[in-house]
């Protein structure tokens, strides 16, 4: 009994430390000498899927490791401002601007950009439908006292439904029909369904998830719906400890011809349109021409 | 109700067909959850069974620290081995956050007060005159702490058990410090919370129900262990 | 008396925080005889028994094992192998009967074999072989005692010590277990040392006596010897002597002693000076009575008592009478029938005064 006991403990702590063991070897993948680059994004740039199918190939062609974390605009930037990142792909222009100011990072360049799109419920209580004009859209939403769910996470999507409020000179915070939730894009998608109020989306993730939520599209193509994607890599002489090299060569995969092509076809066989448009190289003012 | 039930249906086809990424994502959790549940079970033991056997000054505060590491939130260890280990802590130079060894790590924080307390209490409440029952028999201290454990063994195997069933379903400190990266360390909590914000509800029900079956098959073997020493 | 002690204790002072619990100046264990220790609660025999096994740390004092002192850590750890103790409860281990009965051979390093044959001797000696396989958990208490006492006589101890180890059993199984106890420790010579609180188990199994109060040893001796001597009250009640007279001493000559005992005069022996106060210890075994006054009797006490109360024992009559103190007899239910005796009667009681044992007050 002493025996058996005995045994059948020892296998088992050999076999996890074997399991466990064996799982490290795509650790050893070798080649550059700090390997793990941490890359922090956006939830929603995470839950379209581009990265999964972009970073396996950057990391066969590198040798890198890279760790995406995915979190909101806000708290992405936010690591890298403690040197806790070393690359960041986000898209929060007015935020990222202030970063660079503000010398913590470096590189800024544009990637691509996809847009945002006001949905709603089919039966359109507001009549915003077809409007051209954004602000007009949130200004009738208000006025008829329509829920709208918000992000309000201080994500990109955040951040650009601010701009949109100002922009119609209305200061939902604290009305009846404005609802925060706090959560990712997909989750205030489906909040918004069960409620049947209007949100802010980014196509992307809509599209994702169209088959599941009865929301549609109700205003699109207003220029200021642009959603615009950089990425940055944390300055070095901030934060001696980034891995500087691997930032780079993560930012230059991204801008690369290799990328930009596999970033204008993502999406296309699944959703019969891309999720979003490769603008690397280009000038922001000429987008979405 | 259409959605759950369409959830359902997807699920079981996923586990059935043996889905690669739903098997990766547990493969990953029970090796992590399992580690930790291993270190908390010999850092645990040995603590726990020492503490109860020994008389010091001061014996009694560290009975209280132990039982009050029982009931910490999971996200507070997180939390702090997050920021024990992120480049700017002591612990950066190790480069170990956002890597399973970290999970690991957290999982065995919270485990292991759980398994020290309960070992604590199971020797306690062994009859006072036992340890020098076996003593005068002639068994030498390590002999007699191993008689000891092994009389205790029902109480230590509902230890293991609660500390596995807390970290294989804990989501706060393993999403901050794993960072829920795939392939690397998304186990099933971090995937079914990702899959639900997500929208991708079958998916999510599939990893729940995995989650499931995984704690009551685990948590069913060891029982049945403790029922059958129960009537021998 | 005989040879060197197999165990010895000299100064043995033990402390539980800062109270003293023990201190006993001497005592002696002889190999091959059995050693009781009695006295009331908390005077302290379960720490002796315990500190003589090596198991309790002393403050101060020497024990001697076989003539070589006990002192340093490995000593003691060589002594703890040697001494074997039972407690009051069984604390049998989560297992079958005969690996209950194996664990401390299994501490020995001994081969298969030769534990299997001490587990089976040892379950012999108690009777129990047939218990062998069977859970320990679900055994009725005489059995657990006796796997218990199989335990410890299994790892052939030099000395055993037994801490009150038939308190929690009822009386039929207590007999038993006592019987078969006498006969292993006859058979097999092994020292052992009783924490005893029962005058009949200490008068069938022990040798020598050590009466204990508050953590000291107040008398030592063979079991008669302090049966028939105690040298105060507590001893007197417990071995037995249920007639206990206050008085005090009138006249002292020749080794003779008048004694008044309420109003009466008793005559013992012994030479304390006059006006010593005394008890007077009587055993009610030593009381003769009769129908008649006995005339030309050697007993130097006889007196005319009432018979308060006959009570009927298992093998005898209990019989309390009032000689203007009150005493106990114990007469044989032939002659109680013979003498027809009944309550109220008024009968002669009368007794030696060599039978009068006398303690200080």
């Amino acid at each position: 009994m002493f025996r058996k006991s005995k045994i059948i403990i020892t296998l088992l702590i050999a076999t996890f430390l074997f399991a466990f063991g064996a799982s490290t070897v795509f650790d050893a993948q070798a080649a550059p000498k700090q390997k793990n680059i941490i890359l922090t994004t956006t939830t929603s740039t995470q839950d379209s899927g581009l990265l999964d199918v972009l970073i396996p190939i950057f990391e066969k062609k590198t040798g890198y490791f890279v760790k995406t974390i995915a979190v909101g605009s806000g708290q992405a930037m936010a690591m890298g401002q403690k040197g806790e990142a070393d690359v960041m792909l986000v898209h929060s222009p007015e935020a990222e601007k202030k970063f660079v100011e503000e010398g913590y990072g470096v590189n800024r360049r544009l990637i691509m950009h996809n847009d945002f799109i006001i949905v709603g419920p089919a039966d359109d209580p507001a009549k915003i439908k077809r409007l051209k004009s954004s602000a007009e859209a949130l200004k009738k939403i208000a006025h008829a006292g329509a829920l709208f769910v918000s992000r309000g996470d201080n994500s990109g999507t955040h951040a650009k439904e601010k701009i949109l409020w100002k922009q119609a000179e209305i200061a939902p915070t604290g009305q009846k029909w404005y609802q925060e939730t706090g959560l990712g894009m997909g989750q205030t998608l489906n909040v918004a369904a069960e409620k049947k109020g209007y949100t802010l989306a980014d196509r992307g993730t809509y599209l994702a998830l169209k088959k599941n939520i009865p929301l549609e599209i109700l205003v699109e193509g207003d220029a200021i719906l642009l959603n615009i994607y950089h990425v940055m890599e944390v300055n070095r002489k901030m934060w001696p400890k980034v891995n500087a090299a691997g930032a780079r060569a993560f930012a230059d995969f991204m801008v690369s011809r290799q990328a930009q092509e596999i970033i204008g076809k993502f999406g296309v066989d699944k959703f019969g349109s891309p999720l979003f448009f490769p603008d690397a190289g280009k000038k922001v003012e000429d987008l979405g021409k | 109700m259409d959605l759950i039930l369409q959830g359902i249906i997807k699920a079981f086809h996923l586990i059935v067909s043996f889905d690669p990424e739903v098997i990766s994502i547990t493969w990953l959790s029970l090796k992590i959850s399992g580690t930790a549940t291993l270190i908390s079970l010999f850092v645990g033991v040995s603590v726990g069974v020492a503490v109860a056997l020994n008389d010091f000054f001061g014996k009694r505060l560290v009975i209280s620290i132990i039982n009050t590491g029982m009931g910490l939130p999971p996200v507070v260890v997180g939390l702090f081995v997050t920021i024990m280990i992120w480049r700017s802590g002591p612990f950066g130079f190790l480069e170990i956050l956002y890597t399973p060894y970290a999970m690991i790590i957290a999982q065995a924080v919270i485990a292991t007060p759980i398994v020290m307390g309960i070992s604590l209490a199971a020797i306690q409440n062994l009859p006072p005159n036992l340890r020098l029952q076996i003593l005068s028999l002639g068994a030498s201290r390590l002999q007699m702490v191993w008689v000891l454990v092994k009389e205790s063994r029902l109480p230590l195997l509902a230890a293991v058990m609660a500390g596995f069933g807390g970290v294989i379903s804990e989501i706060g400190a393993s999403i901050m410090v794993g960072g829920n990266i795939k392939g690397y360390t998304r186990v099933l909590t971090t995937a079914t919370v990702m899959e639900t914000g997500k929208g991708n509800f079958d998916l999510a029900i599939a990893l729940a129900i995995i989650l499931l079956l995984l704690a009551f098959t685990i948590n069913f073997l060891l029982t049945q262990i403790q029922q059958r020493q129960q009537s021998r | 008396m005989k040879q060197s002690p197999l165990l010895s204790a000299e100064n043995l002072v033990v402390k539980r925080g800062k109270v003293t619990v023990l201190n006993v100046d001497e005592l002696k264990i002889f190999t091959g005889r059995t050693l009781a220790l009695i006295g009331p609660n908390g005077a302290g025999k379960s720490t002796l028994l315990l500190t003589l096994a090596g198991l309790l740390p002393m403050e101060s004092g020497k024990i001697y094992f076989q003539s070589r002192q006990v002192s340093n850590f490995s000593d003691f750890v060589m002594l703890r192998r040697h001494a074997a103790v039972v407690f009051q409860e069984p604390l049998l281990l989560n297992m079958s009967v005969e690996k209950n009965v194996a664990v401390g051979l299994k501490f020995r390093n001994l081969s298969r074999a030769q534990i299997k044959n001490s587990v089976d001797e040892a379950l012999a000696y108690f009777g129990i072989e047939q218990l062998a396989k069977r859970a320990a958990k679900t055994l009725s208490g005489g059995e657990s005692k006796r796997v218990s006492l199989a335990r410890a006589f299994a790892i052939k101890p030099k000395i055993i010590l037994l801490d009150e180890a038939f308190n929690s059993l009822d009386a039929p199984t207590r007999e038993a277990i006592i019987d078969d106890l006498q006969n292993i420790l006859q058979k097999t010579k092994i020292t052992a040392v009783l924490a005893l609180h029962d005058r009949e188990e200490t008068l069938r199994l022990a040798h020598d006596v050590a009466v204990m109060s508050e953590g000291k040893i107040i008398q030592q001796g063979t079991t008669a010897q302090v049966f028939h001597q105690p040298i105060n009250e507590y001893i007197a009640n417990f071995v037995g002597t249920e007639v206990i007279l206050e008085g005090v001493v009138k006249k002292s000559e020749a080794g003779l002693m008048d004694v008044a005992v309420s109003g009466h005069i008793i005559e013992a022996v012994g030479d304390f000076k006059t006006g010593q106060k005394v008890c007077c210890c009587l055993r009610p075994e030593n009381i003769t009575v009769s129908k008649t006054v006995p005339e030309k009797i050697s007993a130097r006490n006889v007196f005319k008592g009432k018979v308060l109360k006959a009570a009927r024992q298992a093998y005898f009559y209990k019989l309390t009478l009032d000689c203007g103190f009150v005493i106990s007899a114990y007469i044989t239910i032939p002659s109680f029938d013979e003498l027809n005796i009944c309550e109220g009667d008024t009968l002669a009681v009368s007794f030696k005064a060599t039978a009068v044992h006398m303690i200080k007050r």
